[in-house]
């Protein structure tokens, strides 16, 4: 549904997006994460053609959208639905109004609008909110009306900017609930750009790291979380924070004495990571630190064990490899 | 020297009303036409702006200077360099409706300056927003522009409309009509200080009123 082709995007000397490469299938829900300034925003604005790439092209729905210009760029722009992390909603309309308006721009009459406007706010339980305006309505209410607006046009493609980083948590998760949700019952694409980790983690398919312009890494979620060492994993479900200060390194380090292990859980499970390391008389009580996520059924994370010296974390090491699990020494 | 005085000044009694209702229309026509006249000028000086929907620099430098160089002309000055054009398009240099070609004159670029300000005021994200739904640069200037920047564009009609009170007045002074004619001829040229203060009243009723009457509106079209 969306196809990216080696783009290009050079501002002056600085090369903001190189060689990028992505396709995400319909129906799917694709995440793009990366640290300010790796490219996210640029990406965006060459998606929906408010930036033209240097080269490269850009496809939606096997059309492609970088030879476009003029009518036929406003035309393709409206097969894109968006989401805007600060809403955008006009202050001057209600929420039915608001919704309405891609088909108003699209031409379509008055009363079929609405009509379709009412639709979409009852679909994203907002239906009592229609004469309400903006400046009545709380953050996630707005982030509702401003999702109904970008399906208005009954786009192909959904592209959320950020879509939950104004948001508090539990009005996040309710966001990305509704995305999941509207996914599943209109078969539409997704792209996701954040910097939240926990957004990919909660409803993506698939996810890409972005850094310094470049795609560092793409593949499905689960595929991506279990590779054992990676730091986009690590990322994507990060341990709490310890103080290795009080057990670690600080007298660790010096006599050797105390060393930490870090073991992946990628296909394999907790119990069994568990029992092997039991074998070799690592208890349960030498877990410092772990974090465990459910993915598509599978368990995937990462868990911290002490162990008393440098030989026993190799025993334990070796006799959790012997198994075919991914353990290293924690720096 | 005893003449009568307030009430049984025929200035007052006689001449007051004919002259509230001049300036009223003077402040109204005039008015009415600079945000007529005004508004799409302001908006052609924002949309060419650097920034703006069809950034045109050397149309907006033009277009800046011309409005710049209208606003610094001293009004008074103003009224009399346009009594030929008022002439013209009135058929007399005399009375309130010759007044209104010069008010309005004056009054297009202050009204036009202020449309472009309040236009400025529209968040960035908004008009993107537009433009990602497949928005033309008119949709975006009808939908998303002008009606955002609506209680700015009111506010900016009522300072317009105060200042043309201001200037009704001066015009008072090369035959306009209204008020300010009557302070001069009679309030400051036959030392009545009961006529200069009861015009001066009613300037202030004016002001006030249209203040009141151009707030509520802007209050009631702002739904932020």
């Amino acid at each position: 549904m969306i196809e990216l082709r080696s783009l290009r995007k050079v501002f002056g000397d600085t090369v903001a997006l190189e060689e990028i490469d992505l396709s995400v299938p319909a129906g799917e829900i694709h995440g793009i994460v990366g640290r300010s300034g790796a490219g996210k925003s640029t990406l965006i604005r060459c998606l929906t053609g408010l930036e033209r790439p240097s080269s490269g092209t850009v496809s939606i729905d096997e059309v492609d959208i970088t030879d476009q210009s003029g009518s036929g760029l406003r035309e393709a722009r409206r097969s894109i639905g968006m989401v805007f992390q600060h809403v955008n909603l006009l202050d001057s309309r209600t929420a039915l109004h608001n919704v309405a308006h891609p088909l108003q721009i699209a031409g379509v009459s008055k009363s079929e609008r609405l009509a379709k406007a009412r639709e979409l706010l009852e679909i994203v339980g907002l239906g009592d909110r229609a004469d309400n305006y903006p400046a009545q309505l709380s953050g996630g209410q707005k982030q509702r009306v401003g999702i109904a607006r970008a399906l208005a046009a009954e786009p192909k493609v959904l592209l959320c900017d950020e879509p939950t980083s104004a948001l508090d948590a539990t009005t996040t998760d309710q966001i990305l609930g509704l995305i999941r949700s509207l996914r599943d019952r209109l078969g539409i694409t997704v792209l996701i750009i954040t910097h939240e980790m926990s957004v990919i983690r909660e409803i993506c398919d698939s996810v890409t790291l972005l850094a310094d312009g470049r795609v560092a890494k793409t593949g499905k979620l689960a595929e991506v979380i279990s590779e054992p060492g990676s730091t986009l994993a690590k990322d994507l479900v990060p341990l709490p924070p310890i103080g290795l200060d009080d057990k670690g390194t600080a007298e660790g380090s010096e006599s050797g004495a105390v060393r930490l292990v870090e073991v992946s859980l990628a296909g394999t499970s907790l119990p069994d990571v568990l029992t092997r390391a039991q074998s070799v008389g690592v208890g349960a009580d030498a877990i410092l630190a772990g974090a465990v996520e459910t993915i598509e059924g599978r368990q995937v994370g990462r868990i911290r064990f002490t162990v008393g010296s440098a030989a026993a974390s190799k025993e334990l090491i070796t006799a959790l490899e012997a198994d075919g699990i991914y353990a290293e020494v924690a720096a | 020297m005893n003449d009568p005085m307030w009430f049984d000044n025929p200035a007052i009694t006689q001449q007051m009303l004919p002259a509230t209702i001049e300036t009223l229309l003077m402040t109204l026509w005039s008015t009415g036409l600079a945000v007529l006249i005004g508004l799409p000028l302001g908006i052609w000086l924002f949309t060419s702006s650097k920034g703006g929907l069809k950034a045109r620099p050397v149309l907006y430098r033009v277009l800046s200077i011309i409005v710049d160089i209208t606003r610094s002309i001293p009004f008074i000055i103003l009224i009399i360099a346009l009594i030929p054009f008022a002439r013209f398009v009135v058929g007399s240099a005399l009375g309130w409706q010759a007044t209104v070609v010069s008010l309005t004159i004056g009054a297009i670029p202050f009204y036009a300056r202020l449309v472009e300000n309040s236009l400025r005021e529209v968040s960035e994200g908004k008009v993107e927003a537009a433009l990602m739904m497949g928005a033309s640069n008119g949709q975006v200037v009808r939908q998303v522009y002008v009606p955002e920047a609506k209680p700015g564009l009111i506010g900016a009609a009522t300072v317009t409309s105060v200042t043309l009170v201001s200037y009704t007045a001066m015009a008072g002074a090369v035959g306009g009509g209204g008020l300010g004619a009557l302070a001069i001829s009679y309030g400051y040229q036959r030392y009545q200080a009961d006529t200069m203060i009861a015009c001066i009243i009613v300037l202030v009723l004016i002001v006030t009123l249209i203040q009141f009457i151009g707030d509520r509106i802007a209050r009631a079209v702002d739904h932020r």
